[in-house]
């Protein structure tokens, strides 16, 4: 009775069975892009989420910083090994006796990718725009060591011929400091520091607007060694090599593109499937089998970031600097980045991350749970009695959760205090941290340059980062007084670690680990040095298929 | 038909008012602003921000400058991404969405009616059993699970599909599209079947039988009729659920659909993209209930025969 039917159905299922294998025929295998990539000299670089903009000062994300890297070039670079400043646009400097003042030879070879000259009146204008009040840079502090500029981007002066840069002529520009800043050089490779195409920016829109289409492929025009090719949103942005870039013959990547993928489960799959040369991350439970399968592919580095708890120092109990160092002393680092974080994380017994350019601060505390006993004893808690029970705040993530845990734990056993954990959605966990909502709360620092300055200065009284509350005359005097007039690195590092020191006698923060930067990386790249900032000088790097097919094997 | 259309359009006014309304005070309630980071921003780079997005004004001034853009169609710049307009990130977005859920449905539909149909035949018999209970697995993995069960299977085992991107290497399109398939392919297939399975006892289908026709044309021609009326008014929804929940198959496998945008600019508090989205899916919801309802009249000549009468 059914015949018909069954009969339809077969022919059906036949039809659909070819178009299925015909389809993955057509579409297996071949489409590599390592390995075409390899051929045309294109790196395919994993650049985690989509970027916001291309508008060196509007963005604020590392995405961004790696194409703009790109594009664009700072008066000076960095080595990839020391991170010393070295030439870029800036073919000279040199520094006056008061190390206030600067003075920069702009190379004559220096071109905007359209051909006009680069002068010292780009950076003189383009410094002018990131400082306008009304554009909203987030990041126009980076250029706070100059005289004056903080007034004026804060609207106090409106009078930019007070602002210490200047013309000399157009291979010339002197930039003078309102203090001695050693770490000044670090800065001028950060993109809020980048000469920007003042005709472009003019062109589609007032210097202060945000969001022009100045940055379109076309549109935008750039001094770097690459040029802005194409930018399909959320799928791809590639750039080519720029052939008049003033060091092209040494530029040997004939392009990249950037692969924008948040997820990094997907991230390390597209690797596997040689569709990456690079990963900007890798998941956590992947780090395991890379290390006894393929170590090789595997990068692991310190990254210049720490990963630790505020305390609200206004919390009654937590007020007390002892019951901060007790729960400072009892976290087990060594047993928590092996067992829970595993992705060969340093313990941190410092905030300032170790061998930040040559700085070392010395271990303000260390484990010890009796040590910690008594201070919480000391301190009216014996054996954790009478502690108040408190919350401890992260932002939803896996990640942090499991950590929060493991201290929950380690606290629970050590001081038998008891912990309740909380976890808000990122932007109520931002605002819960700034309005002082909470009690210890998970936090992570990135250094915004190679000083460690970036570390300490955020503990100053009223800080805008400082979130914590705390408050020491004396560590307000090292930072802000004593270590920018200091005569020497040394000595300056000496203030540095006296007031770090001090942070860590009081502990209004628990440091807990040195972050990482974590990525898979193709054996046919050559020419990428690991270094603390992850820092990349992409005229460095090249493609060597013949080398990469031997360590694979 | 028509006046009944007329009627539910004009109905769906009202609730689109509510639904921008509600949506444009929660997201401004809710902790946390667009431009709160990790990194402290000065209070005067939070100020010229808010006055570059107008967000310095009263909560009513922008409210009615928000509906004033509306009614032309303008949806207002995103605040994560500063260069675009939401507008735009709709325009780059729902294309691709549509299509993953435009294969998804004719996927669902295909598989999940001729499932149904050919079980609901064959009642209590291994040909019900044996499609039912796989329906049923399909029904109850999640597709967060069957993503990355099918990428590991036809992506990395066997390599053949690649496993991410949208319409950037050939073959890109089918695990997505089976990843969100599927699930309500399994649906379907239960419904179609209940439906079959009751049209099959009628009068008619007995009349039919009785004057000899053959199966194909009973089941063809006057069962499907009345046995899919429970599928088209799932379509509906689905379609709608489709395109809104598709954000888990967009983040596996890395498409850059408007799913994707939806949830991001919640974390984001990208107030014009939240309110932008919810707005436009909003709308699509209600059209496409509203189509389904208007099918379902259409195939039924009980409910046809009531539209007329309340007339």
């Amino acid at each position: 009775m059914y015949d018909e039917i069954k009969f339809k159905h077969r022919q059906l299922n036949f039809l659909l069975m070819i178009l299925f294998l015909s389809l993955i025929v057509g579409c297996s295998k071949g489409q590599n892009n390592v390995t075409t990539g390899n051929l045309t000299g294109i790196l395919h670089w994993g650049n985690g989420t989509d970027p916001q903009e291309l508008d060196p000062h509007i963005v604020t994300g590392i995405p961004e910083h790696h194409i703009l890297n790109a594009l664009l070039e700072g008066l000076v670079a960095k080595d990839t090994k020391t991170l010393e400043p070295i030439p870029a646009v800036a073919k000279e400097w040199s520094i006056s006796k008061d190390k206030k003042t600067y003075t920069f030879k702009i190379r004559e070879s220096a071109l905007w990718s359209n051909g006009d000259p680069l002068t010292a009146h780009d950076f003189v204008w383009s410094w002018w725009r990131a400082l306008q009040p009304k554009l909203g840079n987030q990041y126009a502090y980076m250029l706070f060591p100059i005289e004056n500029s903080e007034n004026y981007a804060k609207g106090k002066i409106s009078d930019f011929s007070l602002v210490g840069v200047k013309a000399l002529d157009d291979q010339t520009l002197q930039v003078k400091l309102s203090n001695p800043t050693p770490y000044f050089l670090q800065l001028l490779d950060h993109y809020s520091m980048y000469p920007l195409h003042k005709a472009t920016i003019e062109k589609f829109g007032k210097a202060h607007e945000r969001g022009t289409l100045w940055t379109r492929p076309g549109n935008f025009i750039g001094n770097g060694p690459f040029i802005l090719k194409e930018w399909r949103l959320f799928k791809s942005i590639d750039v080519i090599k720029n052939p008049i870039y003033w060091d092209a013959k040494k530029v040997k990547l004939n392009g990249i593109r950037f692969h924008p993928i948040e997820n990094v489960t997907t991230e390390e799959r597209m690797f596997r499937l040689g569709q990456l040369h690079k990963t900007s991350s890798i998941p956590i439970d992947k780090v395991k089998t890379y290390k006894k399968n393929k170590p090789a592919l595997l990068k692991i580095y310190p990254y210049l970031g720490n990963y630790f708890y505020r305390f609200n120092t206004a919390v009654a109990h937590l007020s007390d600097k002892r019951v901060r160092r007790a729960l400072a002393m009892s976290i087990n680092r060594k047993e928590l980045t092996e067992r829970v974080t595993k992705g060969d994380e340093s313990p941190a017994y410092t905030f300032t991350p170790p061998g930040t350019l040559g700085y070392f601060a010395r271990n303000g505390f260390g484990f010890n749970p009796s040590l910690a006993k008594n201070l919480m004893s000391e301190a009216g808690y014996p054996a954790g009695k009478g502690f108040p029970v408190t919350e401890l705040l992260y932002n939803t993530s896996e990640g942090h959760r499991k950590i929060a845990v493991a201290i929950q734990q380690m606290w629970k056993k050590h001081l038998g205090i008891n912990i309740v954990l909380v976890n808000q959605d990122w932007k109520v966990y931002l605002d819960s941290v700034n309005t002082g909502n909470y009690a210890i709360a998970r936090a992570g620092w990135i250094g915004d340059y190679i000083d460690p300055n970036t570390f300490l200065d955020m503990w100053v009284t009223d800080g805008g980062n400082n979130r914590t509350g705390w408050s020491n005359r004396h560590y307000d005097d090292l930072i802000s007084k004593q270590a920018p007039i200091s005569s020497s690195k040394s000595e300056r590092y000496k203030i540095m670690a006296e007031a770090e020191q001090i942070l860590l006698n009081n502990m209004p923060i628990i440091p807990i680990y040195i972050y990482n930067s974590k990525s898979l990386v193709h054996p046919s790249v050559k020419g990428l040095e690991p270094n603390i900032l992850n820092y990349v000088l992409y005229k460095n790097i090249f493609l060597d298929p013949v080398t990469a097919n031997q360590e694979m094997d | 038909m028509l006046y009944f259309t007329f009627n539910r359009l004009l109905q769906s006014i009202p609730v689109l008012l509510i639904v921008v309304t509600a949506t444009f005070f929660l997201v401004r309630a809710a902790p946390g602003g667009p431009f709160s980071a990790e990194k402290n921003v000065p209070p005067e780079v939070v100020r010229a921000l808010e006055a570059q997005y107008d967000l310095d004004q009263s909560i009513w001034q922008q409210y009615i400058s928000y509906i004033g853009d509306l009614l032309h169609g303008d949806l207002g710049p995103s605040f994560r991404y500063p260069g675009r307009t939401v507008n735009e990130l709709i325009k780059v977005g729902l294309p691709v969405t549509a299509e993953l859920a435009l294969y998804a449905m004719l996927l669902a539909v295909f598989i999940g009616a001729s499932a149904g149909i050919y079980a609901g035949l064959r009642p209590n018999s291994l040909h019900d059993y044996l499609p039912m209970s796989i329906s049923m697995v399909g029904i109850c993995i999640p597709s967060f699970l069957m993503g990355p069960l099918l990428v590991l299977f036809f992506g990395i085992y066997m390599e053949w599909l690649p496993i991410s991107g949208w319409g950037s290497s050939p073959g890109d399109k089918i695990l997505p599209t089976l990843t969100l398939g599927l699930g309500y392919a399994a649906f379907i297939a239960r419904l179609s079947r209940g439906g079959i399975l009751e049209v099959m006892t009628k009068d008619y289908i007995r009349t039919a039988k009785a004057k000899g026709l053959p199966v194909s044309v009973i089941v063809l021609k006057h069962a499907l009729r009345g046995g899919l009326i429970p599928v088209v008014a799932f379509l509906g929804p689905a379609f709608a659920g489709l395109l809104s929940g598709s954000f888990v198959v967009e983040t596996i496998f890395q498409i850059p659909g408007l799913g994707r945008f939806y949830v991001q600019a919640a974390f984001n508090r990208d107030y014009t993209m939240i309110l932008g989205t919810t707005i436009f899916f909003a709308t699509l919801i209600i059209m496409f209930n509203l189509l389904s309802d208007v099918i379902a009249v259409w195939l039924d000549p009980k409910l046809r025969q009531q539209y007329r009468s309340d007339k």
